[in-house]
């Protein structure tokens, strides 16, 4: 089991390594253009030169890249170009943000996708046809479409909840609720059209096994059945679904922070990336798959938990 | 004469085909979302033929108009005809969904092929970077590349592509992992086909239409996706598409909220005809597997089964039992009219081939049948109470206490994710009421009775962690620990090697002895049957051809088909005498 | 004495640092039915795959008529040993089941380029007789034959590249005993037709009795007993032979309690 999460924990630093080594050179490849940018048209080409230099892009790729990495492993991810302030400031002050807004959803879709998948395995029917119906309009109404009408209709329209804007759990607790609802809602249901379906999947798979009928034949109840050993053996397939899903909520966060004006990570990231703020785009590519490492060992932990086969490894 | 066999050849492949294509297109679904599917691509073809305006001309008295006949949608925030950039964002949107497709199918389908085939440091390395892959938000590695990539969406639509491969990736790879084990593929090898036949003739056939399906939701991903980067601002402003129009719709909200809906319409139908069409594909592809509605089908007319009148030593009385499953339109009997009694303390022996319906038999017995399986009439009266009758509550009430069940396969049915201690424990303390720590210490013993040398060592396992054969001592064990007085074992050891066969049948005669228990033993196998049973009945599609006393009826069998069964038996005096060919010896 | 047609010498296999075959020795003349009987795990698949090409030898050699084949893959090998064939276990999963029989059958001969195509197809109608199925089976797929029709299809794409020796791996295990007994009826029959050699792997020694010809009975990777089959069958010498003779029970409850009571009074396996 220890050798089993070291393992996890060494391809994880892997792909961080990779990835910010890749990110890096396309990224600081293509930065001719960036001080032009950020000076505006009318900057003259001394100008424009002076800063470049200033921003040391002026210097072999490599050099920068030994730099980078030199102050990276020392948690100074540099400063940002076009705001004021350093990249892990920023960094701290959006996270949260973003990360309070995506684990609400998770724990939404999560929720909701284990009771329709449990209830369709088990009673089929409507809860059966409920699902079909959600995995295709869930999968086929783009988030940031389902959030504008989301807006129009209970901000512009009813007003019950605000259009825009963001208030931190701390400051108000009832605020957030109400700046996170519509953002979360626009958020999960593409999740839970997918996630509903392969909890349903794993549901009626892990009812369908042999053991099933022995246990039933050994005069198990059905509740034991299938709250014990049917569920705890779907558990897996379902966790699995959970780290996709993950990752593809943390992408779609950056289009709804976008559509809610919401002062997060995604945010940050469509701002940084269409001005060609750099040093922001790294510590975000970073920031990024340092939280799926983590989420991704928190649910290889459940699954050896889950699955002994793993855990006796 | 060839030419004759070769043209049919390709009929009957071509009428597979089509069949296949003409069964989707019939399903109404299927139908609708084909037709869509084809307007959007025939829209966007044709667009210059279908657009009423160019998409960048520009009415300045028509910005975010309301729909009219001139705007039939209506004009965006420069006051361009929302409707003709539909039409030509049609064409964006196709064209950028394809690159994704092709590319994410190309990398993935080969890579998956590959992975899957070669295994070993290939499967292990591409496995790695599909996970490293899919641990990415598409969309921030894409907004990341942005100023690398340009504002060309077909660029990014191609790298996109990439992020996508893991899904065609691990498809292929799983999928050919599957077909490689199967025998054919190695039959194939030894005709001495190379790895790429084998791959192109045996594989991608079994493969197409799950990556077909795969396609189709893929190009139903990137059409969101790239709608999403158009909508954040980062394609080219200068092409009509989909996102930027409701980019576009977005800045204007609060004036033209109405805009809003139909770029959104126009993407959320295309991916919805996408998805449905996977599906008819998926549920034509499985529709072999799936049961007919019961509700189609005739009500089974109940009989009133007569209360036989059975005397003391019947433990089981079985009266024209019918058992039937959901067929085409009616009822498909598995078993049809079989009467027998089990009497106190008797091993009945129920024998026949597959499908002779013995073990649905026994299922019926049960309570167990599969799903759809239903008793259609006739009574099974067990100790005078009538099992048929029962209300699925009173009938669990009595599996485990005094009805138990052994299996045929012992691996398959054991919790993997349990200890043999719990799964032997659960029961008990459900079943007898008694304490867990009373349970473990019947366990315990138990497992020593039935010959495992370290029971405390073996309560503490997982099931992966010991052998079949020990495996089926347990569920032997857990079967008899509430003692029943009718045990059913299904084929209790046709999984088993000979020599265990033998221990776990004395085992299991050694408990009916101890326990005075009668056993229904559902078995293919003749010399089973000579060493255990006291009564045989003999199936066959169904129906009990004949029910004798053991030794009668080997020494003297009644009916035609067990004489046929028994002479099947190979049981040789002589061995063949080798002389070597005529022209090898020459 | 006829020279052997195949001959295994110390044959050695490892998966990793698992032992599966050790120092296997097994000759089969030409014409020849060898009987391999073993329990699972035995290794008796393992050498079977060896001789096809398909499965790993460590060390060791194998030698089809003087040329050395061990761990040469199929595609590989020249002349008589390129045509050494198999008929598997699963009749259900050893006919691609999006192939018709007669792409099934005309597959070896075209993959080895020993006909064209339409030769090959010219050819169907014989195999298909040769193994007792209607000529119309050709244009049909494997899903429409019951079990027993299936491995007499598989046993007709064997014949199709006129075989010197085929492995059998179970070929009957996965059917009811009436059709069991036809089928081996046609090996027989077929191999005094041809003068094909078998290897015949098998659990089941009754099988083995009713087919070979000599038998060899393996454990744990290795060949314990190797004889003439009627020796074998009936008056091993090996002990661990006569454990697995005794716990196979016959169908006469008078002569099986007897062997019951000898299988027992041999006790648990040492």
């Amino acid at each position: 089991m220890t050798a089993y999460l070291l393992r996890r924990v060494a391809f994880g630093l892997v792909l961080l390594v990779v990835m910010s080594t890749i990110t890096f050179f396309l990224v600081f490849s293509g930065t001719e253009r960036v001080a032009a940018n950020i000076l505006g048209e009318t900057a003259s080409n001394a100008d424009i030169a002076a800063l470049t230099q200033k921003l040391g892009i002026d210097r072999p790729l490599l050099v920068q890249y030994g730099d980078w990495v030199g102050n990276a492993v020392q948690g100074d991810l540099g400063d940002a170009w076009t705001t004021t302030g350093s990249v892990t400031e920023i960094l701290a002050r959006r996270m949260p943000v973003t990360l309070s807004i995506v684990s609400t959803a998770i724990l939404v879709m999560a929720v909701v996708s284990a009771i329709l998948g449990i209830v369709a395995a088990v009673r089929g029917g409507w809860a059966d046809g409920l699902i079909q119906v959600i995995s295709i309009v869930g999968f086929a109404i783009p988030n940031f479409w389902l959030g504008l009408m989301l807006v129009v209709l209970f901000a512009l329209n009813l007003q019950w909840l605000p259009a825009t804007g963001y208030v931190s759990f701390t400051s108000s607790p009832s605020g957030w609720l109400a700046a996170v609802t519509l953002p979360v809602t626009a958020l999960v249901l593409s999740g839970i059209a997918s996630a509903s379906q392969q909890v349903r999947g794993a549901v009626i798979d892990a009812l369908n096994q042999d053991y099933v009928r022995t246990l039933k034949a050994r005069g198990v109840n059905m509740r034991s059945i299938l709250f014990r050993h049917a569920l705890r053996n779907a558990l897996p397939a379902a966790l699995t679904v959970l780290s996709v899903q993950f990752v593809a909520l943390l992408g779609g966060a950056a289009i709804i922070e976008r559509v809610f004006a919401i002062p997060g990570l995604g945010e940050l990231t469509v701002r940084s990336a269409v001005i060609g703020d750099v040093p922001v785009l790294m510590g975000v590519v970073v920031t990024m798959i340092i939280v799926v490492i983590v989420v991704n060992l928190l649910i290889d932990v459940m699954n050896a938990w889950a699955n002994p086969k793993v855990r006796l490894q | 004469m060839t030419d004759i066999s070769s043209t049919q050849q390709v009929s009957t492949q071509a009428l597979k085909r089509t069949s296949f294509l003409w069964s989707v297109l019939r399903n109404p679904l299927g139908l609708l979302a084909t037709i869509i599917l084809l307007v959007v691509l025939l829209t966007a073809i044709f667009a210059p033929a279908v657009a009423p305006f160019d998409p960048s001309h520009v009415e300045i008295f028509k910005v975010n108009v309301a729909p009219s006949s001139d705007y039939w949608l209506g004009g965006d925030g420069s006051g361009r005809d929302i409707f003709s950039r539909l039409v030509y964002g049609a064409r964006n949107t196709l064209v950028g969904a394809s690159i994704a497709v092709a590319v994410a199918a190309l990398i993935g389908v080969t890579g998956g092929l590959a992975a899957g085939y070669y295994g070993r440091i290939l499967d292990v390395a591409s496995s790695w970077v599909a996970d490293g892959l899919m641990a990415l938000p598409a969309i921030i590695v894409l907004l990341a590349f942005f100023q690398a990539l340009g504002s060309s969406i077909h660029l990014s639509m191609a790298v996109f592509g990439i992020m996508l491969s893991p899904g065609f990736f691990r498809l292929t790879r799983s999928l050919v992992r599957s077909v490689r084990n199967e025998l054919y593929v190695d039959a194939a090898r030894v005709s001495g086909l190379s790895d790429f036949r084998i791959m192109w003739r045996h594989i991608l056939l079994v493969i197409r239409a799950p990556v077909v399906i795969q396609a189709s939701i893929v190009a139903g991903i990137a059409i969101v996706i790239q709608a999403g980067l158009e909508f954040l601002g980062l394609g080219d402003a200068s092409i009509p598409t989909w996102g930027g129009m409701l980019q576009d719709a977005f800045d204007n909200l609060y004036v033209a909220p109405i805009s809003v809906y139909w770029p959104g319409l126009a993407i959320a139908i295309t991916v919805g005809s996408l998805v449905l069409l996977a599906n008819v594909i998926r549920d034509r592809m499985q529709q072999g597997d799936a049961p007919p509605k019961v509700s189609r089908l005739p009500k089974p007319e109940p009989k009133p089964s007569p209360i036989s009148s059975v005397s003391d030593d019947t433990l089981l009385d079985i009266r024209d039992l019918v058992v039937g499953y959901p067929g085409k339109g009616e009822w498909k009997q598995v078993v049809k009219a079989v009467t027998m009694s089990v009497k106190r303390g008797e091993i009945f022996g129920l024998v026949g081939e597959s499908g002779s319906g013995k073990t649905q038999t026994a299922f019926a017995v049960l309570g167990l049948l599969s799903k759809g399986g239903r008793i259609l009439s006739g009574s099974i009266t067990f100790d005078g109470i009538d099992l048929t009758a029962l209300s699925a509550s009173q009938m669990h009430a009595l599996r485990g206490k005094r009805i138990a069940y052994v299996p045929q396969e012992p691996m398959s049915n054991l919790d993997p994710s349990f200890r043999i201690g719990w799964q032997l424990v659960e029961p008990m303390v459900s079943v007898l009421g008694i304490s867990q720590a009373e349970a473990k210490e019947r366990a315990l013993a138990l497992l020593a009775r039935v010959g495992l040398p370290h029971p405390e060592r073996v309560f503490q396992c997982y099931p992966h962690q010991i052998s079949g054969g020990m495996a089926q001592r347990v569920l032997i064990a857990g079967a008899v620990s509430c003692k029943p007085d009718l045990l059913i074992a299904d084929e209790p050891t046709t999984a088993l090697d000979v020599t265990v066969q033998a221990e776990v049948l004395e085992l299991m005669r050694d408990l009916q002895a101890e326990y005075g228990m009668s056993i229904i033993l559902v078995t293919h196998n003749f010399g089973v049957v000579a060493d255990m049973c006291d009564t045989v009945a003999v199936m066959r599609d169904g129906a009990v051809v004949e029910t004798a006393e053991a030794r009668k009826l080997f020494a003297a069998p009644g009916h035609e088909y067990t004489r046929m069964l028994l002479d099947s038996v190979l049981e040789d005096p002589d061995t063949r005498t080798y002389s070597p060919p005529k022209e090898a010896s020459a | 004495m006829t020279a052997p047609l195949i001959e295994c010498e110390k044959v050695n296999t490892f998966f990793g640092t698992f032992h599966a075959l050790k120092d296997v020795n097994l000759t089969i003349r030409p014409g020849e039915t060898v009987g391999l009987v073993g329990e699972s795990g035995s290794g008796k698949t393992t050498i079977g795959r060896a001789i096809l090409g398909i499965g790993p030898v460590t060390s060791g050699r194998i030698s089809f008529e003087g040329q050395d084949i061990a761990g040469v893959v199929p595609r590989n090998r020249k002349g008589d040993a390129a045509r050494i064939q198999a008929v598997f276990q699963d009749p259900y999963t050893s006919l691609n089941p999006s192939m018709t029989i007669e792409d099934i059958l005309t597959e070896p001969v075209v993959a080895r380029r020993l006909a064209s195509k339409d030769d090959a197809r010219a050819q169907v109608r014989t195999l298909l007789d040769q193994v007792a199925l209607p000529a119309d089976a050709a244009h049909r797929f494997p899903r429409e034959f019951s079990g027993g029709q299936r491995q007499r299809v598989a046993i007709a794409r064997a014949l199709a590249l006129h075989p010197k020796l085929i492995v059998c791996d179970e070929p009957v295990s996965a059917l009811d005993l009436s059709t069991q007994a036809r089928v081996l009826d046609l090996f027989i029959e077929l191999q005094e037709r041809t003068g094909v050699a078998y290897l015949f792997v098998s659990h089941d020694l009754a099988v083995v009795r009713h087919i070979s010809h000599r038998v060899a009975v393996m454990r744990s990777g290795e060949i314990v007993e190797f004889g003439e089959c009627d020796q074998v069958t009936a008056h091993p010498e090996h002990p661990y032979t006569q454990r697995l003779l005794l716990a196979a029970p016959v169908a006469d409850p008078v002569r099986q309690q007897e062997r019951r009571e000898a299988f027992l009074s041999l006790g648990k396996e040492a």
